[in-house]
């Protein structure tokens, strides 16, 4: 029941960055993962570092949880980090084997590596914690909403968006279920080789399409039956509202651009 | 008393199939403020009936004519008709559109284009009414299935018919939700003059009607008071409803040659003539 | 086959910021043959638990002993399959769970993941087309085509195909109209008298306990509350009801009865045993005849 309450893995708070309006953090959060390519020494990373942990303790929310958005990519992060360690010429060579190096500069930009995929894994991970996928998805509408000019279906595709995201539970839950049924009858998923596991999958995927036709044309029908005739002409119950504290956001990340701009080599 | 809806010869055939029609020249009348039951077996009909009174369904020049709180049926009136009709399904999660509570029941209303202070007021109130103000806030994957249809009928009481159409709406609930949903349903057609239409396998759910209307093979086979209708006994079985209890158990006295009443009693009626009975022993 | 729970404790997520205590300080024995209802509200445990009688869930503590397999907290993953092919679930709506071209196919599932060949798997399946009721002419027919209520069996005999000792079922009834209720009933009644099968069902149906259980298991906030013969566990209608459990009508109507004034020796549970006990406080009129019932 838990497990599926989780995705998105939004934490319920009422700290100032919860209360931000979405739109604001959806592109804050773009902007910072462009401004981190501003740092190139010690003293702009340490400034972002900074800024990164102070954001964090603002949302109330522990560590512990950003550290966990980090596990499913310390593979790539470590094969970049070692690419740039042992492939990096330049200062000091401590140590050399063929073409792989040790060297002075290797080693910094490693760690300027390391701290630019932990940055960015922080912020967009703060991002999804505090924010609910569905004022995501508004975000993303109101963000959209220009692309009306060219005919482009804002509505239309903010409503599936949200629908989706709406049924992502069910789904889940629903799967679980279907596996459950599948196991009780001998089914081994995550067993044997490949081939095995491809044949597996079957049992799990069909009755799960069968379902969600089945949903949608429910669905369908009782929109219909609710009078959704399209996006025009629908009123919006969901508004965006921009605070105090989202301008006050917006000068705090202009204040760290021209730190940024300043301390950089 | 004015007639909100009549059915006239209606007829429906699902596209591309063979066989018997799903309707076959069913003729109703359901004045307004009337509670009805309509019952039968799986493929009797029922639920094709409540869908081509909403115009979910595609009708046809032969299909008969079907006229809603005055307004005939057509492609024109269809949407002025769905919003005089509020209905809610069976499946409790397949008609929970919105994202939290408060967006399912503002749905409809942001599909009619009311401005937004209105829907505050409406949302709030349709919450109230069902008593699911302090979920306001939650997604649907929180609630039981007896909520979420709570909620569906606060979705519907907010644009305010004149008719709700319960369609199996009960039959996925455990007894409790039941019980919610029944109860919710019949408070608010007291306070709002509502007419009731609903498709049901429940006992309880047709004992609340004031007419029961018995649907087999796509057309009408009978129509009657509960009353009337529960006297069949173990033949309602057959028809798609529950026996009610006081007709079981004096089915099973019978059956040991004890003389019981032929006609319908409620169970309270029951217990008064099987005391009043063993007084004159 | 014996299934005993030992002091079991069940979390969800157990060890993460998320996790959630589904049961707790649960004892009890099924015994073999039985026919066991669990009965308790939505969300009192009665799936979890039921999960770990055929080892979907090992407890987070205690243990489990299912025939000879004892599983723990500690149990491995693997050659848990004999335990699922010697008890067998039937989920809720386990028409979701249907997949394959053919009904036939479909039965044929699971004893074919049990290393049944193909011919003999199709056979068995044959067989329990009979057994649930379903005509042969359905056997090549697409699982999809057919009725609610047919695919419900077409499940049901899917899981019997593996030919398990003990039967679970998770509220097989809900969402069918009476005749489709009456006839799974019947049916699990018969598997129950003709197969030996022990049955351990979950409904909310007490009429169902009072006409065919033998053990009533009532759960509430993930533990188990009362456990006893269905005459037992229904004396205490106040109790019950106070828990907005319910109680078979019968009881209900016979403690109306006794408020008139009625006298019974036990708390009738069905409509026969009621009639029975009534016809001796009826005036004469009332002809004894044969009690077939």
């Amino acid at each position: 029941m838990m497990n599926k309450l989780l995705f998105g893995r939004f934490i319920p708070g009422h700290s100032l960055i919860h209360h931000l309006d979405p739109r604001n953090k959806l592109l804050l959060s773009f902007y910072f993962i462009g401004i981190i390519f501003l740092a190139n020494n010690w003293p702009t990373y340490l400034c972002l570092f900074i800024f990164t942990m102070l954001a964090v303790r603002l949302s109330g929310i522990k560590m512990s949880f950003f550290i966990r958005g980090v596990r499913p990519l310390i593979w790539l992060i470590l094969f970049t980090v070692l690419l740039q360690v042992f492939f990096t010429r330049g200062g000091t060579t401590y140590w050399s084997w063929g073409p792989i190096v040790l060297s002075q500069y290797g080693i910094v930009n490693g760690i300027y590596i390391f701290m630019r995929f932990l940055l960015i894994i922080f912020m967009s991970t703060l991002l999804t914690l505090t924010t609910q996928p569905l004022s995501l998805a508004d975000a993303i509408e109101a963000i959209l909403k220009p692309l009306r000019v060219v005919r482009f279906p804002v509505y239309e595709v903010a409503l599936m968006l949200s629908i989706a995201l709406r049924f992502v539970p069910t789904l889940m839950d629903e799967t679980e279920k279907i596996m459950n049924a599948q196991r009780a009858r001998g089914v081994d998923f995550g067993e044997g080789n490949l081939f095995q596991q491809m044949r597996a999958i079957v049992p799990l995927l069909i009755p799960l399409f069968v379902s969600s036709f089945n949903r949608a044309e429910d669905l369908a029908t009782a929109m219909e039956a609710r009078g959704y005739r399209g996006g025009e002409g629908r009123s919006k119950y969901r508004i965006l509202t921009w605070h105090m504290s989202d301008t006050w956001t917006v000068i705090a990340f202009a204040l760290l651009t021209g730190v940024l701009v300043w301390l950089r080599a | 008393m004015t007639k909100i809806i009549e059915v006239e010869h209606l007829n429906f055939r699902y596209p591309l199939t063979e066989g018997r029609p799903a309707l076959n020249d069913v003729n109703l009348t359901i004045e307004q403020g009337e509670w009805v039951a309509i019952i039968g077996h799986n493929g009797s009909g029922k639920s094709t009936l409540a869908k081509s009174l909403d115009g979910l369904l595609p009708l046809s020049a032969d299909s008969g004519t079907i006229r809603v709180a005055g307004m005939k049926l057509t492609e024109d009136s269809v949407w002025d008709i769905r919003r005089q009709i509020g209905m809610v399904f069976q499946n409790p999660d397949n008609q929970f559109v919105g994202a939290t509570v408060e967006d399912d029941v503002a749905f409809g209303l942001e599909n009619i284009g009311l401005p937004r202070d209105e829907m505050l007021t409406r949302v709030k109130n349709a919450l109230a009414r069902v008593r699911m103000t302090d979920f306001a806030d939650k997604e649907p994957a929180r609630l039981s299935g007896g909520q979420k249809q709570r909620v569906a009928i606060a979705g519907i009481i907010a644009l305010q018919p004149q008719i709700i159409i319960l369609d199996e709406s009960t039959s996925m609930l455990d007894p409790n939700g039941r019980i919610e949903v029944l109860n919710t349903v019949q408070e608010l057609k007291e306070q709002e003059n509502l007419t009731v239409l609903s498709i049901t396998h429940d006992i309880d759910e047709a004992a609340n009607a004031n007419r029961i209307v018995v649907l087999d093979d796509g057309e009408i086979k009978e129509s009657g008071t509960p009353a009337e209708i529960f006297q069949y006994g173990e033949r309602l079985i057959e028809l798609g409803l529950d026996v009610p209890y006081a007709e079981r158990l004096k089915a099973a006295l019978r059956k040991r040659g004890a003389a019981v009443p032929t006609e319908y009693l409620t169970e309270e009626g029951l217990v008064d003539w099987l005391w009043t009975s063993h007084l004159k022993m | 086959m014996d299934i005993t729970f030992k002091n079991v404790a069940f979390t969800y997520q157990a060890g993460t910021p998320f996790e959630s205590q589904a049961l707790h300080d649960i004892d009890l024995t099924i015994a073999d043959h039985s026919f066991t209802a669990i009965i308790g509200h939505t969300g009192s445990g009665k799936s979890t638990l039921v999960q770990h009688l055929n080892a979907l869930l090992k407890p987070t503590s205690g243990t489990v002993t299912i025939g000879d397999r004892v599983i723990t907290p500690t149990t491995n993953n693997k050659n848990l399959k004999p335990i699922r092919k010697k008890v067998g679930m039937v989920f809720q709506f386990p028409e979701n769970q249907l997949f394959e071209e053919t009904v036939v196919k479909d039965i044929a599932f699971g004893p074919m993941n049990f290393g049944v060949a193909a011919e003999d798997a199709t056979k068995t399946a044959q067989r329990m087309l009979d057994l649930v009721g379903l005509p042969q002419e359905l056997s090549d027919r697409s699982p999809f085509d057919l009725s609610g209520g047919q695919m419900r069996r077409v499940a049901i005999a899917g899981v019997l195909a593996m030919e398990p000792e003990v039967l679970i079922l998770d509220e097989p009834t809900a969402g069918l109209d009476p005749v489709g209720r009456r006839d799974i009933m019947g049916m699990v009644e018969r598997l129950h008298r003709e197969q030996q099968l022990t049955v351990i069902l979950i409904t909310h149906h007490m009429e169902d306990v009072a006409n065919y259980a033998d053990h009533v298991i009532v759960m509430e906030h993930g533990t188990v509350v009362k456990v006893g013969a269905p005459r037992a566990v229904f004396q205490d209608v106040n109790w019950l009801q106070e828990r907005q459990l319910g109680v078979p009508e019968t009881a209900e109507f016979a403690t109306a009865l006794q408020k008139r004034g009625f006298k019974f020796s036990q708390i009738p549970l069905t409509e026969a045993e009621l009639a029975d006990a009534l016809l001796d406080q009826l005036p004469g009129e009332a002809v004894h005849q044969q009690h077939d019932e």
